[in-house]
């Protein structure tokens, strides 16, 4: 295992930057958020960022393809750059698994180029939590937030960070740093993990009933009538869609910049009522069942088609943010059979 | 790079035909005169006014038809009514083909087929009628129920009075929903339509048209005997990316898109009815 004083971090930081494209949580006035690196940049070490990090791989707004329209004629133009090598320093358990969530989707033949580009050209340095906060739900879903995947599982401890690589991508990062690092044993780091394990043990939501979730009990959850007292109070924000890093419908719209067509996707919710909208009729005619669909698919479509792996990995960010205070735990307990 | 599903070809529109006064065909091929892709009956297409939009639709042509690709498009929405405005030689943009599609080699093989079409139904299911009718010996019986609300609402007239009906084997049914002065032939709504004629229940059938009618009409079947594993349709959903990741067309652990369009309604009664 290798480490580096707390004290020395900023020039591993530096180092980095200097190498390729560097992005790491920061505290700011409002939170902790991924930024690029900018000289002088400190990592932030809060429980987790307002934003999760599946921005890096699929941005809010893309552009896809342009168009120049002149007469009846239309010309294509492919607008794909190859994407720079980029770090991610310290991205959390929660938001690394969600990763796998996401590639299961966009890697799904046909392969999504755009996502596919970002992912190949990413080296992911995950750090382990050292304060987990009440939101926090990763151990529901299997997550180990003392042990976070990754090209690189990162720790702090004793006033160092230590390192351990897991894939090719990060021994060569590691590899690249090794003038800044020092060989350590792991003692400190299974005591920071002990340590992690033993708070999360005490957070309240740690054991959310999940084995109700299963394919043939779809059509029982589904008409569950708890849904309506459960959705009553949906104002349909779509504030959990976003801030999940999981959520990953989308739409695709065109943009006429003036001097040709813009086709650009961005990200889209569940939530909205223009959704499923189409010219006739939609099938999700009130909020209820747009409320449904949400955490349907998290619980019981995704892993219905994936081999039982949860659409939602417990980072605690819709509980966080939802301005009605309702969110996927409730939502877990009520289904689940938590009077 | 490699290529990505979600960047288009360009279609080129060469042909419009008026067939109803909200219905026109459009044929569309690539810029050399070719057919776009290969398909089979039941599979969709993305096709797009860059500026305007994206949507899917059915592609009408049948398989057999190596020179060109149709679509019988609705005026009803921002798509469909800019491309009831453009011309002869206008460009699109086209991706596919998307979706299962019927099993016309496997479950359909062998078997008296029943076709029952609403209005603009009929779109998808003439794809597969006029497989059948290509490849003759391979299917049964054919028998085809098509309804609108009037006699101008039937679409591409011509091909089904000057073709399907004139054929062996081929028993047309065509109904409107109220009376005209030039119409001698059957009024009234498809599903009482498809009760009136009382089918084989060793039949396979394929519905497409509104939901009312569907519904109507499975019940119908039900009542006559056909069970649901031998009721197949075809289902309509937003779409954004056709390849099932935008996520709007999930139905359960399905999407419409790439798991359907078409479903037996044994397969639909296990899935939610949001569609």
């Amino acid at each position: 295992m290798k480490s580096i004083s707390l004290s020395n971090l900023p020039e591993l930081l530096s180092a980095i930057a200097a190498k390729e494209a560097l992005y790491l949580p920061v505290d700011t006035k409002e939170g902790a958020e991924y930024k690029a690196y900018a000289e002088g940049d400190s990592l932030s070490l809060a429980c987790n960022t307002n934003r999760s990090a599946k921005d890096f791989f699929f941005p809010q707004v893309e552009d896809m393809a342009a168009f120049k329209v002149e007469g009846k004629k239309i010309e294509i133009i492919d607008v794909r750059k190859e994407t720079e090598d980029f770090v991610i320093f310290g991205a959390r358990a929660c938001d690394v698994k969600s990763f796998e969530v996401l590639d299961r989707v966009f890697l799904a033949d046909p392969v999504d180029t755009f996502y596919k580009n970002r992912r190949e050209h990413s080296t992911v340095v995950a750090l382990a939590c050292s304060a987990p906060e009440e939101t926090c739900f990763c151990s529901s879903f299997g997550i180990d937030a003392a042990e976070p995947q990754g090209d690189v599982s990162a720790w702090i401890a004793e006033g160092r960070m230590f390192f351990k690589p897991n894939t090719q991508k990060g021994e060569t990062l590691l590899s690249a740093l090794s003038a800044l690092l020092e060989e350590s044993d792991g003692a400190a780091v299974e005591k920071a993990k002990e340590e992690t394990r033993t708070i999360m043990g005490q957070l309240p939501l740690q054991n959310l009933p999940t084995e109700h979730f299963k394919p043939e009990k779809l059509m029982e959850h589904f008409n569950d009538p708890k849904w309506k007292e459960l959705s009553q109070a949906c104002i349909g924000c779509g504030t959990c869609t976003f801030v999940c890093p999981t959520c990953q419908c989308f739409d695709i719209r065109d943009f006429d910049t003036g001097n040709g067509i813009q086709r650009y996707r961005c990200w889209d919710s569940c939530m909205y009522s223009d959704f499923t909208q189409m010219a006739a009729d939609q099938p999700r005619h009130t909020q209820l069942e747009r409320f449904r669909q949400r955490f349907m698919h998290k619980l019981v479509y995704y892993p219905a088609n994936n081999e039982g792996l949860f659409g939602c990995v417990g980072c605690g960010r819709c509980l966080a943010k939802c301005p009605i205070s309702m969110n996927i735990a409730k939502v877990m307990k009520a289904l689940g059979g938590d009077k | 790079m490699e290529k990505e599903a979600l960047i288009p070809e360009i279609g080129i529109v060469t042909d419009i035909r008026i067939d109803t006064p909200d219905v026109r065909t459009f044929r569309v091929v690539t810029p050399d005169g070719k057919k776009p892709f290969v398909h089979i009956p039941g599979q969709c297409a993305m096709l797009s006014i860059p500026g305007v939009g994206e949507a899917l639709f059915s592609i009408t042509s049948s398989p057999t038809n190596t020179e060109f690709m149709e679509f019988s498009i609705k005026k009803c929405g921002c798509v469909t009514s800019f491309l009831h405005s453009i011309e002869p030689g206008q460009y699109v943009t086209i991706r596919g083909p998307y979706g299962n599609g019927f099993p016309v080699e496997s479950a359909f093989k062998g078997k008296d087929m029943l076709f029952v079409a609403g209005g603009i139904g009929l779109a998808p299911l003439r794809s597969v009628i006029n497989y059948c009718r290509h490849y003759r010996e391979n299917y049964g019986k054919i028998d085809i129920v098509y309804g609108s609300r009037s006699m101008q609402d039937l679409v591409d007239y011509n091909e089904i009075v000057e073709e399907w009906c004139k054929e062996d084997g081929i028993s047309v049914h065509l109904t409107i929903d109220r009376e005209q002065p030039e119409w001698d032939g059957h009024v009234g709504f498809v599903p009482n339509f498809v009760k009136e004629l009382q089918f084989d229940t060793n039949k396979t059938a394929v519905l497409c048209g509104p939901p009312i009618m569907i519904k109507f009409t499975l019940a119908g079947l039900q009542e006559m005997g056909f069970k649901k594993d031998q009721i197949y349709t075809t289902l309509e959903m937003r779409m954004k990316c056709g390849i099932g990741k935008c996520g709007r067309c999930n139905l359960g652990d399905k999407f419409i898109c790439k798991d359907g369009p078409v479903f037996r309604f044994d397969q639909l009664e296990e899935l939610p009815d949001e569609y």
